[in-house]
């Protein structure tokens, strides 16, 4: 076995077999970390599918909250298992983000206005689901009604390690797939598309078409986190699901770890889960809102010094190519 | 309905509107003219609210001077935000300007969270009501509406009639080009920032008659703000005016007929259409 | 009045001009001709300051201006015509012109100095109020030239200024060229349009993969049989 297979290899051993390890009674707590990190590392992977093409979504809040109150509603007012909950919420964010690709793409809203047509819809999902608050509770948030007990047809375990392996595996399968379109042909049509629309499309590429392809994949993969999401910690709420603050939250994170590389998302969302944790553990509320703030300045920070995130510097030093050229006109 | 209701959210939906023109003003200048990113715009206006919430409700200031301090701190936070977060990575990727003032639109909001707590602060000013026809048009709304008409003429003439406004132009037409002029990019763009951070104190001025503030303000406006300029056509001063009232009536009476989400929901879905069947904004037509 | 002294200067990794030197006296026009990608745009970037020098000196009536940024060298006197003409498509012919004279000292004799422009290219007065991104090729060019003459600059840096332009409009423009060096300006001018610019100009300079390769009186540059044949097509 080679090198980085095996090291990936002992990784993914190290990371089955750590919740077995004595962890003194902090164990439930470091489950519960975890679980989020590879939660939204997923979910930053299906998001960099899209910006590491030029497709940068400020709404992925949108696909987020479709996902997540689909599968919430579906169980809470029909008891539809989450099994089928969740992949009806994938479809509605699939149909979200035809409906609004297509016409998007057809008509070459790309750059600024495509990031403010994203954010516009995130918004629009985040006020609707406020606005019918007669069903989804709108600003209070949705809890996830009881099964009454562990259940897998209800998605609901009181043992955390059950979700830790859930969350691990389609933390998993969301970086098979990141490599499977890293490797793919789409990935050059993509490129050549994210830096000369015009150009690619004269050489015959289909470009709404492979536009279309990645967003309807990135929608769905982030759906699905949503719903894994609601499901773990039993409770939807717009603001954090939804919306402006959670899609910036998103880019954020990958942008700090790396957005064209595999484990961008890990490294960046894992930084900043750690981060926010240490200075909530470190301040308490006693600082209500440090956290947020030095986050802030770190991101500004990272974009001057680090463009390419910390995995693109650590690249760099190793002398290998970090992305795309991006120039600016000269 | 009583059609009474729908001619006050009718009007309501003016007087919001000259807000929203007025806040869109600066990001039109930055984001419009300049092609610059600051995402985190009405956060900035957010903060210069609470340097003029403390200046008259905190030390008693009267309003007339507290004003005009008021668009200084407003010019000051712009060079800053200039020389501190764009300059650096003018250069690079467009985006990379959208995410470093979107670090600075979570370090203000969160650090504002953190001075002054999330309550809401109002500047307290009473002022009279003028009633037409059974409607009430309250001072606090009207005011702002007028100010911010001739604020627009005022930043529309300087943009075409001034040498320093038609060099804003120039520079964001082709950088390198005007420093073969003898001008130096980085002073237009430095005194850009100060004319566009001293709109946004004036927005920031105008609001408080209106509104309260709390470090999510930006929250409340910003993605509006944004799209009120690209609606309205970037840089183009008078569609961004136009676009105001466009948006502000649609959430108005939307508000009105369905409930206040909806009528953001429908503002919204409109701006999202518009984009598709005419990308250049309503009065499209860029510098 | 300019000298350039073994001026090194490139891109990032790749070094596009070495150890270049050249001299321009006052009044003279000087052409540089060479083949794509031998670093002529370089050079005349280098002198107006949009690229930084690596290595020798520029001095320009006994300044040094190594290492000047680019605004402050148009105000030493330098105005750089630039390769693709780049005036500022939003704006009018007028307004373009009035960023020419974007220095004090240019602005204060800014009336006299649009007329003169618009006495040099009548078609400019005529589409004044045009907008600049409509306006032909040759018009633009003639806009191009007209801004830069707008700061009273004393050296005028011409880049492939024939580029893109119609065989019929290549002879006006050289000859509008003459006639703005008639009027006293000392020019360089960089050019592919090899057989045109040795007529307009006294001397001429070789540029070839970066390096000074062959100077001369223009008349015998151009007799000479290479070329002759790469350049001349003869």
């Amino acid at each position: 076995m080679s090198g980085p297979r095996l090291a990936a290899a002992l990784a993914i051993v190290a990371l089955v077999g750590a919740p077995f390890v004595p962890m003194g009674g902090m164990r439930q707590y470091v489950l519960h970390v975890a679980i989020q990190i590879f939660i939204w590392a997923f979910i930053g992977s299906a998001w960099s599918l899209m910006g590491r093409f030029g497709l940068v979504s400020l709404g992925h809040g949108a696909f987020l909250g479709v996902g997540a109150y689909t599968t919430v509603l579906l169980w809470n007012h029909f008891r539809l298992t989450p099994w089928l909950g969740a992949p009806a919420g994938v479809a509605l964010a699939v149909l979200v983000a035809l409906v609004l690709g297509y016409p998007c793409f057809r008509f070459r809203v790309v750059g600024h206005y495509f990031a403010l047509v994203t954010l516009a819809v995130g918004e629009v999902v985040r006020l609707l689901i406020i606005a019918e608050r007669d069903w989804t509770e709108g600003s209070l948030g949705l809890t996830l009604k009881t099964a009454g007990g562990d259940s897998l047809l209800a998605v609901q375990f009181a043992d955390k390690r059950v979700f830790y392996y859930g969350a691990l595996l389609v933390w998993l399968a969301g970086l098979w797939i990141w490599r499977r379109v890293d490797r793919s042909m789409a990935r050059s049509a993509l490129e050549a598309i994210g830096e000369d629309e015009t150009a690619a499309a004269s050489v015959g590429i289909h470009v709404t078409r492979f536009k279309l392809g990645i967003t309807v994949a990135s929608a769905a993969l982030t759906a699905f986190g949503g719903a894994l999401y609601a499901q773990y910690i039993s409770y939807v709420n717009p603001d954090t699901l939804s919306g402006i603050g959670v899609s910036l939250k998103i880019v954020f994170a990958v942008v700090l770890g790396g957005m064209y590389s595999l484990l961008g998302p890990l490294i960046g969302t894992a930084l900043t889960t750690a981060l926010s944790e240490g200075l909530r553990i470190a301040f308490g509320l006693k600082f209500l809102g440090m956290a947020e703030t030095i986050y802030g300045v770190l991101l500004i920070v990272f974009i001057i010094f680090l463009p390419a995130g910390i995995s693109g510097g650590a690249r760099r030093l190793v002398g290998r190519r970090v992305a795309p050229v991006t120039a600016s006109p000269a | 309905m009583d059609p009474i209701f729908l001619v006050e959210a009718a009007i309501n939906g003016i007087l919001l509107g000259g807000v929203l023109a007025v806040l869109a003003l600066g990001l039109n200048l930055i984001f419009g003219v300049l092609d610059i990113v600051w995402i985190a715009y009405v956060d900035l206006v957010m903060l210069a609210m609470y340097a003029f919430y403390f200046m008259v409700q905190g030390h008693g200031w009267s309003v007339w001077l507290a004003g005009p301090v008021t668009l200084v701190v407003g010019a000051l936070l712009g060079i800053a935000v200039h020389l501190l977060i764009i300059s650096p990575i003018l250069t690079s990727a467009p985006i990379n300007q959208l995410l470093a003032t979107g670090g600075l639109l979570f370090f203000l909001q969160s650090f504002a969270t953190f001075l002054w707590t999330t309550d809401h602060r109002s500047v307290r000013l009473s002022l009279p009501s003028v009633e037409i026809g059974g409607i009430f048009l309250p001072f606090t709304r009207v005011i702002p509406f007028a100010i911010s008409i001739l604020a627009m003429l005022a930043l529309y003439l300087f943009l075409r009639h001034t040498y320093i406004g038609t060099a804003i132009r120039a520079v964001s037409q082709d950088r390198d080009a005007m420093a073969l002029m003898g001008a130096d990019p980085q002073r237009v763009y430095v005194v850009t920032s100060a004319v566009g951070g001293a709109m946004a104190g004036l927005a920031a001025t105008l609001l408080s008659f209106q509104y309260s503030v709390h470090p999510f303000f930006g929250g409340q406006f910003g993605p509006l703000t944004f799209m009120i300029c690209v609606l309205g056509g970037l840089g183009n001063m008078v569609g961004a005016f136009v676009a105001s009232f466009v948006m502000s009536e649609i959430i108005a009476i939307g508000g009105v007929m369905f409930s206040t989400e909806m009528g953001y929901v429908i503002a919204f879905v409109v701006f999202i259409v518009m984009m598709f069947a005419r990308p250049g904004g309503i009065l499209a037509r860029r510098e | 009045m300019l000298e350039l002294r073994r001026v090194t200067a490139g891109y990032g990794a790749f070094t596009a001009l070495w150890d270049v030197s050249l001299t321009v006296a006052a009044g003279e026009a000087v052409a540089v001709v060479g083949p794509n990608g031998a670093g002529k745009t370089t050079l005349m970037r280098v002198i107006s300051g949009l690229v930084p020098t690596r290595g020798g000196e520029l001095v320009f009536e006994g300044t040094p201006l190594t290492g000047r940024r680019a605004h402050q060298i148009v105000a030493h006197g330098i105005a750089h015509v630039p390769e693709g003409r780049r005036i500022f498509p939003g704006l009018t012919v007028a307004e373009n012109l009035k960023m020419g004279a974007f220095l004090p000292p240019a602005r204060r004799v800014y009336r006299q100095s649009v007329e003169r422009v618009y006495g040099l290219f009548p078609v400019l007065a005529e589409r004044r109020a045009q907008r600049a991104g409509s306006l032909s090729g040759g018009e633009q060019q003639m806009l191009a030239i007209g801004r830069a003459l707008m700061s009273r600059p004393k050296l005028i840096l011409l880049d492939e200024p024939s580029m893109g332009l119609a065989p019929v409009m290549v002879f006006r423009l050289f000859d509008l060229i003459r006639r703005v060096r008639a009027e006293g300006y000392t020019i360089l001018v960089v050019e592919q349009n090899v057989r045109q610019v040795l007529k307009l100009v006294d001397r001429a300079y070789l540029l070839e993969v970066g390096r000074i390769r062959m100077e001369g009186r223009a008349e015998s540059l151009g007799e000479q049989d290479f070329v002759r044949k790469a350049y001349m097509g003869l």
